[in-house]
């Protein structure tokens, strides 16, 4: 998996749901999706089915809960990917 | 869990209880009835000697058959006096006018219902079953 790809389809994934513009046109690896970019709890529910249908894996309660920022979600697409084709 | 039983658990009483019967229920959608009842006090106002239900009441009352019936459908045992509800999103087109006493009927179909977050496209019909309003409407039913 590609790091900045993943990033981009992350951003593209987002996206509608921002209400931080600043933060998302600088958005890393270190972004929280609450706290930086302002994406209300109904909405990151949208954020991870969408994640879900995009790379076509299922997003369990726990790992829905460590699903806080950038980072922990590439971690997260990239073990139920590998739990998927292993 | 009966239709009755439901109605019961409902977190609403007079003048903001918005439903009367539940006709069906099941965990793809739900289908119930509300009559306005002419002496609601906001048709004194809205509009002056002019009594229309409001577009904010009529959402109201697609989310009380539309999303809370159905969640706490849902939920079934786990539902208690602990349960959050909060309606967290609504996209509703209004197309024609609802006046006192009439009957309207909400039929509403899940799109999902994911980490608490319910969404439901939810469709209100009039006594004539023309289309009043629809649209999508999302809430989250947590329970602690």
């Amino acid at each position: 998996m590609n790091k900045e790809q993943t990033i981009e389809e992350l951003k593209n994934i987002v996206k509608p749901y921002i209400q931080n513009q600043e933060a998302f046109d600088v958005l890393t690896e270190d972004t929280d999706f609450i706290n930086d970019l302002k994406i209300n709890s109904a909405n990151l529910v949208d954020v991870i089915l969408d994640i879900e249908e995009k790379y076509d894996i299922v997003i369990d309660n726990e790992a829905m809960e460590r699903m806080i920022n950038v980072k922990a979600a590439m971690e997260i697409i990239e073990n139920k990917l590998s739990e998927k084709n292993s | 869990m009966t239709n009755q039983e439901i109605i019961a658990k409902l977190p609403y009483s007079k003048p903001f209880l918005f439903v009367d019967e539940i006709l069906q229920i099941n965990e793809n959608g739900v289908e119930g009835t509300y009559t306005f009842d002419g002496n609601l006090d906001f048709y004194k106002g809205h509009f002056k000697d002019n009594p229309v239900t409001p577009g904010v009441i009529l959402t109201e009352v697609m989310a009380q058959i539309g999303l809370v019936c159905l969640g706490i459908f849902l939920l079934d045992d786990s539902f208690s006096t602990t349960t959050s509800i909060a309606l967290t999103s609504t996209e509703i087109e209004f197309l024609k006018p609802v006046f006192p006493k009439e009957k309207v009927t909400v039929i509403s179909e899940k799109v999902y219902f994911r980490f608490g977050k319910l969404k439901c496209k939810v469709i209100m019909k009039n006594e004539k079953g023309e289309e009043v309003c629809t649209g999508i409407i999302a809430g989250m039913i947590i329970s602690k």
